[in-house]
């Protein structure tokens, strides 16, 4: 790293509109004057998105955002004001902070004046540019070359669409309490989809990956294999007969299958809906919300991972954290504001979608750590009942614990052995009933491929998940064959 | 009407399209849109967040040789606007040419600009805001004793003026306001915690629902869903309620667009002129409603729209959703359906509520569907429900956690009634749908 974080926050943020440390406390003075002002933030962000598309063998369209601005809280007790500006200059952002102090209601000043203190926080990924290193004729070609293997793959592929993205982002948090914590945060994806199409039948596949990386992460061998798992899917969808309707043994591959946890546990244990009362799992911490076979953590620490954050959107550090052990509720995932409200540990959950958007306590990566059984061992155990290995996307009612995720690929498992695969069965369950059921883990964990994008209250935000194999006892698995 | 910003909104548009000649490229278009809005929740009767938003973004789209590319920022300044031109000027020469590519037909321009009544800014400050929420969570909290927490209630308030344009010279610049009011609940406690919210939108707040009439309504929902139970898996004909009902609606239109056509992407492939659903059913765009939701006199192309446009006449599927290169695409003409439909309208069968309930004898009524289980290539079709299920024509019990599951092919074709309970919220408007057998998983 021949640049420090601070540098790349100074020569992108800061500099251009003359911003100081001076400057930067007239604004958060005016914040910390709200009445009973507990905490503020200034959340400055410069992102730089660029995207490709190909399709009939093309590459049709490209384009290219830039968005920087900061937004500007201060939290009371239980009330936060909120506003932002995507002008930099520092007149510009002392409007928005009066617009924050009329909001609130003006009163004295908290008067701790604390000295700035820039943090360092160690950092789990490069401060890549993506966009910036590799020209535009590789990116395009990158594309051309997951199109031309999908193609050579099998004749029976009609359509290649595939999408090349990048996403370059400068963060700094300040805050009332004196830290100034930047961050550089890269991500890239590609994703391939086909359609296949036989004997008048058409199917689609879809296969992509990415991380906090730059585009030398999809070398040639990663986009066969992205090109060719899209057509694989697709042809094994073109075999698929009706699924079946009812209760049943479940088996989940690993990997992408983790979504599971995602709906089933991981929004049910965000600090906000604890603290509300509204989750199905508040006030259930220490008691037993899983199987004993069951640990799942959300850690945004992993090296390179899409859900990875060297600091959260508060300037937080990010951690390993416990959710569930051994089947007991262990934590919660929270941000400033929940933490404190509640009075438990920041854990570095605190995300936003944009300086346009307030944080709130979001997951990173979240998995189940492996358990024991060989994942052959989990199929053979099942009579008669569904094997599913990927997935579309899922939802959950958080209050009800109701959750519900769409396979796009599942077997059917008759006598311990995969048989025929069907067509995309909806799995429902609720959370906390659904991981008592667990009774097999395998020992095979792994993290998805790095596509995942969580939806809450309307701000989207990257994320992981995995899980090892595992087996459900009982699953509502919604499919037309009764 | 003199538009609050209008003359930034046109000078940064000349000079868009001025710097767009003079890098040499064919053709350019330009988006340009600003806006403010006040968002604010109250959460057991308490201020909870005042988010105050202020939005503007510019969107340029320019073509060479057949070529383009595409380029947003929020930034409007000279430099910036300079920045994005070259920005999408660079992506274009390295895009591949596809002859169906450019700006819609001047012809099809729309000629005819006039005011739709769109922008109805509310004055109300954070204060009148606030107590308004306040009224509307106040009236769900008393409504019932089994009434236990609260999400909290939400009124937000939005106005902001957008301007196209586009090398053809056309040009058009409008205003327009959404606000709306939204309360969520939680009936029951501990395991059997129900949540449930209603909600209104309007361009005009004096349209809106009575608060107090929002907070009963989300209450009501709730408590109606305690004790709900799985039930065992059966094959059942389903009534979908109006707002479940204009999701059926919805992947209609995202499988008639013209992106899923010309990719072979679409269960509806190759059905146009087919009788895709009973003789009773027309669905029809009405972009002209003066203060629709959804109104506009032209596309996002500058596509005149035109008063009346039918998807399916009398059950037969009329047209694909089509904008100007999707057209182009299948050798077919622009719809003015760049950016999408707009107030589209399901015609009903005469029967209320009640009436469709008795049709039905047994079944489900579903009021919630989750998951996004649907197969936009062969339309197959598996979600997450909630809802009640319906013994001798009337609402028997609530019930959970059951998915139900069909083809939609199959679904729009057993569409046996369209109520006249329309919900008359947002761009699609629709009356429950009750739809013969489909298959319910539960037990």
């Amino acid at each position: 790293m021949t640049q420090s974080n601070f540098d790349i926050v100074d020569s992108t943020l800061l500099a251009p509109t003359g911003l100081d440390g001076v400057k930067l406390q007239q604004v958060m003075d005016k914040l910390t004057g709200v009445a009973g002002c507990d905490f503020a933030d200034l959340y400055f962000q410069y992102a730089k998105q660029e995207s490709w598309s190909l399709d009939e063998g093309t590459v049709k369209s490209g384009s290219f955002n830039i968005d920087q601005g900061v937004g500007l809280r201060s939290v009371c007790g239980e009330k936060t004001a909120f506003a932002y500006s995507e002008n930099l200059q520092h007149e510009a952002i002392m409007g928005a902070a009066d617009v924050v102090q009329a909001i609130g209601r003006r009163g004295q000043d908290i008067g701790t004046k604390a000295a700035w203190r820039p943090r360092r926080p160690r950092s789990v990924y490069q401060p890549h540019d993506p966009v910036a290193t590799l020209d535009d004729a590789a990116k395009v070609a990158i594309l051309h070359q997951a199109d031309q293997f999908a193609r050579a793959h099998d004749p029976r592929v009609k359509e290649v669409m595939a999408t090349l993205a990048a996403v370059y982002e400068v963060v700094l948090v300040v805050r009332s309490d004196g830290q100034q914590v930047p961050d550089v945060r890269p991500l890239v994806r590609l994703n391939v989809s086909v359609i296949v199409e036989q004997d008048g039948k058409r199917e689609r596949g879809s296969m992509g990956g990415g991380g906090r990386f730059d585009f030398a992460y999809f070398d040639t061998d990663l986009i066969r294999h992205y090109s060719e798992e899209a057509v694989r899917q697709a042809l094994v969808s073109l075999q698929a007969v009706d699924s079946p309707a009812g209760t049943m043994p479940v088996v989940l591959g690993s990997g992408w299958p983790g979504i599971l946890l995602h709906e089933a546990v991981g929004h049910g244990l965000e600090g906000d809906f604890n603290r509300k009362g509204t989750s199905a799992f508040a006030g259930r911490l220490g008691e037993q919300v899983a199987s004993p076979l069951c640990t799942v953590v959300d850690n945004g620490t992993l090296p390179d991972r899409r859900g990875s954050l060297s600091i959260d959107d508060e300037g937080n550090t990010t951690q390993d954290t416990v959710l569930i052990e051994a089947g007991i509720l262990k934590g919660y995932m929270q941000d400033e504001h929940n933490a404190r409200l509640m009075d438990m540990p920041l854990t570095g959950n605190g995300r936003r979608e944009s300086f346009a958007h307030l944080p709130m306590p979001r997951m990173t990566n979240t998995y189940m750590h492996a358990g024991e059984h060989d994942p052959g061992e989990i199929i053979a155990s099942v009579k008669k009942g569904l094997y599913a290995v990927n997935f579309g996307g899922g939802q959950v009612d958080i209050t009800s614990g109701k959750f519900v995720f769409s396979s796009s690929e599942a077997y059917l498992i008759e006598n311990g052995k995969i048989t025929q695969p069907v067509k995309g069965a909806t799995l429902i369950g609720s959370g906390p009933e659904a991981m008592q059921t667990i009774s097999m883990v395998g020992n095979d964990m792994a993290l998805d491929s790095g596509v995942g994008v969580c939806g809450k209250e309307g701000q989207s935000v990257p994320v992981g998940v995995g899980q090892p194999t595992l087996k459900m006892d009982q699953l509502t698995v919604g499919g037309v064959q009764l | 009407m003199k538009l609050a910003g209008q003359l930034d909104l046109d000078s940064v548009a000349d000079f868009a399209l001025d710097y767009a000649a003079k890098l040499g490229l064919d053709e350019a278009e330009v988006s340009l849109h600003e806006g403010t809005g006040v968002s604010v929740n109250v959460r057991m009767c308490e201020l909870e967040t005042v988010e105050k938003h202020n939005d503007a973004q510019i969107v340029v789209n320019v073509y060479k040789n057949h070529h383009t590319g595409s380029a947003s920022s929020a930034d409007m300044s000279e430099a910036g606007v300079r920045s994005l031109l070259d920005a999408a000027a660079s992506i274009a020469s390295q895009t591949g040419a596809d002859e169906c590519l450019g700006l819609a037909d001047k012809e099809l321009m729309a000629s005819e600009l006039y005011d739709l009544d769109l922008h109805h800014p509310w004055g109300a400050d954070i204060t009148e805001l606030a107590q308004l929420a306040t009224r509307c969570e106040d009236a769900a909290l008393s409504r019932d004793k089994r009434i236990s927490n609260s999400e909290g209630a939400n009124v937000s308030t939005y106005s902001g003026n957008a301007l196209y344009a586009n090398s053809h010279g056309f040009r058009s610049i409008s205003s327009s306001s959404q606000h709306s009011l939204s309360c969520s609940v939680i009936a029951g406690k501990d395991a059997g915690m129900q949540r449930d919210y209603w909600y209104d939108s309007d361009r005009n707040a004096a349209n809106l629902d009575a608060p107090e009439a929002i907070g009963k309504t989300a209450a009501e929902r709730a408590v109606q869903r305690l004790d709900a139970r799985k039930i065992d898996s059966t094959e059942t004909p389903i009534l979908f309620d109006p707002a479940m009902a204009k999701s059926l609606i919805g992947h209609l239109v995202g499988a008639l667009r013209g992106g899923a056509i010309y990719k072979r992407a679409s269960f509806m492939l190759e059905r146009l002129e087919q009788q895709i659903m009973p003789e009773f059913v027309t669905i029809a765009e009405h972009p002209h409603i003066p203060a629709g939701a959804g109104s506009a006199l032209h596309d996002n192309e500058g596509v005149a729209t035109p008063a009346y446009h039918a998807l399916v006449d009398q059950g037969r599927l009329q047209t694909y959703v089509l904008g100007s290169y999707t057209a182009r695409k299948l050798g077919l003409s622009s719809t003015a359906n760049a950016g999408g439909v707009r107030n589209l309208r399901v015609s009903d069968t005469g029967h209320n509520f009640q009436e469709l309930l008795a049709q039905m004898g047994q079944g489900l009524l579903v009021t919630e569907l989750i998951g996004s289980g649907i197969n936009m290539v062969t339309g197959d079709y598996s979600r997450g429900a909630a809802g009640f299920w319906v013994e001798n024509g009337e609402i028997s019990y609530p019930v959970e956690e059951i998915t139900i599951a069909g083809n939609l092919l199959d679904m729009y074709q057993g569409i046996v009634a369209v109520g006249n309970d329309t919900d008359r919220r947002g761009n699609t408007h629709s009356g429950s749908i009750l739809v013969q057998n489909m298959t319910l998983a539960g037990s």
